[in-house]
């Protein structure tokens, strides 16, 4: 859109990944003179905002340098021999696949981190918990911007122990369980998808993924393909994560603090999805289509298991916890985000990386609105909240109850909301698949699919009916509505979602030119 | 002037710099054992800084030798074999050896002083020079007979070093253990030696590559059952299941600097002969050690780190039992490549994976044994509950001490251990042992979780009350070097991982 210097975008890039690395550093540090603020508590978390949101200026920086008449191609790429012997680059660069989730991570962490400013977490001290923060920021965007194979491993597992932390010492109930599930889980998926990645890397006699994505499978043999497919999907499947391996998310969602369940949700799951269309799909394209079906059927089988569950949690008398819910939730819309990629055509996987983001913005806003509601009654649990009648949010704290019910007919994916699209799309391209794919399989999962939606639907309007609605006791103890600093951390979100909703050829235009490329050879 | 070839092949020249490592390390050793005898009580202390200085000179006589071209003690027959070559193997596990014992001396002078009247300083400085000399000649011995010679000179000297406390039961049981099960090991090693010379004629490790790929159809048997007990001495020192057992309660029973020592030194020498048999005297019997190293490694590391992750935290002196069983478990590791080297096609770019790797091991390992002689000081039960806190009294070394685990561990921010493990991953899958390389995939799952059950336990609340004490010149020396050269290696990868590119013979 403006006119920036391909050496600027460079170290914007470059600035972007290191930098919250850095900033973890300092955070541990005593604050500089003229930086100490009221308390030392203060001035930390005070680091946190203005370190996260220098990334965030420069993450849209680059959005806005970003050359939106070629998103398919590579753009502000550094390529920096690291370590020649594993012949590790230093390889960055965005496109229009990964730019998205870059702005998408940076968005969510600053405002993680402008809520904890306010309302800091309770557990352990303020300054580690900044410096895991901006750990895991540098993790996360280091995964969508890093082109070589073994970094982004290094990058994939670098999320794992600022996460671990974050649960385990600012968690709720039962979070030492809940953190090991969660980190055992995921580091068994990584070195299992490290095995594949090697696999790759020293058959093709390469880890760049450019290289890779080019190449197109040409140079693996379809057995090599196949088993590095199975190593590597087994990896990203954990962490995305497809059923029956999501079994660690609905624990640590419901342990995380808010901020762990946000970034957990909005970013963290991604990760995996971003490496079935970047590494999976370009790679080893025949493998991805001998496990294609399998996965689609896992997928249909998660969007209905996530309902189910939903359904079973939102009953009445089940005792059913809200963050738990949305956890189970989590793996049904990531389910039609992996029936989107894996029907292989361009309108699937547009719709999956759109029903990404998303799932990005509208769980992230849902797992706010959850915690500070916890924060305000002291209890998640469904039928504590609605006891008889429900909650009566509209009555007791309207705002509040207006943004819950915005949160949630968005998640069932109304018409015109962010939610709706990329299901839409991941469904239609499971309609037509590629040529080469069961036609009739996937039209049996896109029925499911659809059905899936319904049972979506049905869940997210008993829990409004549960907790937004009721009547209101007279002696009933006003809550407090929403605050000043909870409508600047959440308005962004609830924009970009109506505006994703109207208007979602500003995502589809980027992403589409980059998926046609990674379908039919890889990016340039 | 016929008289000077005949003077010139019976008394060989000896290239003296080449040598120069192991004869500074076993010359101080000497000096220090003497020095002994004339220094006042008051003054033992110098004892400890000469060695230090000692073992920092040989270490530093290894600079002239960078090129990696000398040999000396040679015959020169149809084909020249040398007994001592300092080739680029041997500088970098020269390197590690002299370093690692330089570490341990450093932990031992702060040991020494607290310990003072239980500990003669004059026989421990002397044992722990020798015991590195013998494991600094061990790398650079080319025939079979310099090689237990050196595996000898490396190991009787440990013995005594772990038995070395008066009065102390436990330490010398665990010397008794040690003793008995090595030099069973080291007599097997033997007979196996003297089965391949049988075979072969000849005790210089390239010959006997040359004749035992064309051994008599009729001593066949007696060549292989004689590489196989050869490899047995070896696979003892590196603590390889089913030879592990001496391991926890050697490390608990020897003083703290002794386990540090030997939880390094002491692999080193085993896993360095293992290669040099392996790799350069048995090429031709790949398939007859190939396999045995593989099942060897899968099961040392799952025993290990099984072991490991059954230590109670609250029993006494389990930091340093949870150390021993984690060395044994990161001993599996180290076997990995040596194992690929048998299949591979360029065994010797899998050679350098074990010594990246072990480099890598050494630097993080002796830093936590560094942490834990620090809290050992005050704590001298040492239990893991014992760390319970550690951050809020004293935050550097809480900080490197997660570091250092979560290095072994293979996670960020230990990018160092990380790729470490990548290579070795790397070496597995290149050489088609997948299955070995699923095994150590589950098996670094099971190390997290003793790992960082650790590393949290360092940033809790602490219990009761805290005193900060301070820390003694020596450990803060030797906690310097380790967490340098670990934060440096995380920065720069290469500085270790380019052995695991490029040939080192």
């Amino acid at each position: 859109m403006i006119d920036i210097n391909e050496s600027v975008m460079q170290f914007l890039l470059a600035f972007v990944v290191v930098g919250p690395l850095l900033g973890a550093v300092a955070a541990l540090l005593p604050a500089p003179p003229g930086l100490k603020g009221k308390s030392p508590e203060q001035a930390v978390l005070r680091h946190g905002v203005t370190v996260t949101g220098a990334i965030l200026i420069a993450a849209i920086a680059l959005a806005l340098g970003f050359d939106h008449a070629h998103p398919s191609k590579m753009q502000a790429t550094t390529d920096i021999s690291w370590i020649p012997a594993l012949d590790v680059r230093i390889h960055l660069g965005i496109d229009g696949i990964s730019l998205p989730l870059l702005v998408l991570t940076a968005l969510l962490t600053f405002l993680c981190a402008l809520y904890s400013y306010f309302k800091p977490p309770a557990g352990g001290s303020p300054k580690a918990f900044v410096a895991l923060l901006l750990l895991l920021e540098s993790g996360t965007l280091a995964t969508f911007a890093v082109l070589d194979l073994l970094l982004f491993f290094l990058a994939f597992e670098m999320v794992l122990i600022p996460m671990y932390f974050l649960i385990a010492r600012w968690g709720g109930e039962g979070r030492t369980r809940a953190a090991w599930k969660f980190i055992l889980f995921t580091l068994l998926g990584s070195v299992v998808m490290l095995l594949g990645l090697l696999l790759i890397g020293i058959k093709a006699g390469t880890f760049d993924m450019v290289a890779l994505a080019t190449d197109n499978g040409r140079s693996l043999t379809s057995s090599v393909q196949v088993i590095a497919v199975l190593a590597i999907g087994i990896g990203l499947a954990v962490k995305a994560p497809m059923w029956p391996l999501h079994s660690w998310l609905p624990d640590a969602h419901t342990a995380a603090p808010t901020v762990g369940s946000v970034l957990l949700a909005g970013v963290l799951l991604k990760m995996g999805t971003y490496g079935f269309v970047r590494i999976l799909l370009p790679i080893a394209p025949h493998g991805f289509h001998t496990f294609a079906p399998y996965l689609a059927a896992f997928a249909v089988v998660g969007i209905i298991y996530g309902s189910l569950a939903c359904l079973a949690l939102a009953k009445r008398g089940a005792k059913g916890d809200l963050k738990r819910l949305i956890a189970y939730s989590s793996v049904g819309h990531m389910g039609f985000v992996l029936l989107g990629i894996a029907t292989m055509t361009p309108t699937g996987v547009n719709g999956a990386l759109f029903a990404n983001i998303a799932h990005g913005l509208i769980t992230g806003l849902l797992f706010f609105l959850v915690g500070a509601l916890k924060d305000r009654t002291g209890t998640s649990d469904l039928d504590t909240l609605a006891e008889e009648t429900g909650a009566a949010l509209y009555g007791k704290a309207p705002r509040l109850g207006g943004l819950l019910a915005f949160g949630a007919v968005a998640s069932l994916g109304l018409p015109g909301l962010a939610g709706f699209w990329g299901e839409m799309l991941a469904l239609f391209g499971a309609f037509k698949p590629a040529a080469d794919l069961s036609r009739p399989a996937f039209l049996t999962f896109m029925a499911i699919g659809a059905f899936g939606t319904l049972l979506t639907a049905a869940y997210m309007l008993i829990v409004v009916r549960r907790v937004c609605m009721g009547g209101v006791e007279q002696e009933a103890p006003k809550l407090a509505d929403v605050h000043g600093y909870e409508f600047a951390a959440w308005t962004p979100l609830v924009a970009l979602t109506v505006l994703a909703g109207l208007w979602p050829r500003a995502l589809l235009g980027l992403t589409d030119p980059a998926v046609h490329q990674l379908l039919a050879g890889g990016t340039r | 002037m016929s008289a000077q070839p005949l003077a010139e092949s019976l008394v060989q020249s000896v290239d003296w710099l080449a040598v120069a490592p192991p004869t500074i390390a076993a010359a101080v050793g000497l000096v220090v054992l003497v020095a002994d005898l004339f220094l006042p009580e008051a003054r033992k202390a110098v004892l400890g800084w000469i060695s230090v200085a000692g073992l920092a000179a040989a270490a530093l006589m290894l600079l002239p030798l960078l090129d990696g071209d000398r040999s000396t003690f040679c015959v020169n027959g149809a084909t020249r074999a040398c007994s001592y070559t300092a080739d680029h193997f041997t500088l970098v596990i020269q390197y590690l050896v002299l370093g690692g014992a330089l570490l341990a001396a450093l932990l031992s002078v702060t040991n020494l002083k607290d310990d003072e009247r239980r500990v003669p300083p004059g026989e421990f400085w002397f044992l722990l020079l020798s015991s590195a000399a013998g494991a600094a000649l061990l790398p650079a011995s080319r025939d079979l007979a310099t090689l237990i010679v050196a595996l000898e000179v490396a190991s009787l000297p440990a013995f005594a070093l772990v038995g070395i406390r008066h009065g102390d039961k436990r330490s010398s049981e665990a010397a008794l253990k040690f003793f008995l099960s090595s030099v069973t090991a080291t007599a097997v090693s033997l007979m196996g030696i003297s089965f391949v010379y049988a075979s072969t004629g000849t005790l210089y490790l390239t010959q006997v590559a040359q004749r035992l790929a064309h051994v008599d159809s009729q001593l066949h048997t007696l060549a292989q059952t004689g590489v196989v007990l050869t490899l047995i001495g070896f696979a003892f020192k590196t603590a390889a299941v089913p030879f592990h057992f001496w391991v926890p309660d050697t490390y608990v029973g020897a003083p703290l600097p002794v386990a540090a020592y030997l939880s390094v030194v002491g692999k080193a020498v085993g896993f360095s002969g293992l290669i040099l048999v392996t790799v350069v005297a048995f090429p031709s019997y790949a398939d007859v050690w190939g396999p045995a190293l593989a099942a060897l490694a899968a099961l040392t590391m799952t025993v290990g780190n099984v072991g490991a992750l059954r230590q109670e935290a609250t029993r006494a002196y389990s930091a340093v039992r949870l150390l021993a069983w984690s060395s044994v478990g990161q001993a599996g590791y180290l076997l990995v490549p040596i194992a690929a080297a048998g299949y591979a096609k360029d065994p010797q770019k899998a050679i350098g994976s074990t010594v990246a790797y072990a480099l890598m091991y050494a630097a993080v390992n002796l830093g936590a044994f560094t942490v834990a002689a620090l809290v050992g000081r005050n704590r001298t039960l040492n239990r893991i509950s014992d760390y319970r806190g550690l951050y809020t009294t004293n935050p550097l070394a809480a900080l490197l001490l997660a570091f250092f685990l979560l290095c072994l561990a293979g996670l960020p921010p230990g990018i160092i251990g990380l790729f470490a493990k990548v290579t070795v991953f790397s070496a597995a899958v290149d050489a088609g042992l997948g299955w070995l390389a699923v095994v150590m995939a589950v098996n670094v799952v099971i190390a997290l979780f003793y790992y960082l059950q650790w590393t949290a336990l360092l940033f809790r609340a602490p219990e009761g009350e805290t005193a900060r004490h301070r820390v003694p010149a020596p450990l803060t020396a030797a906690l310097a070097l380790t967490g340098v050269l670990g934060v440096a290696l995380s920065g720069a990868p290469q500085l270790v991982l380019r052995f695991a590119a490029t040939g080192l013979f």
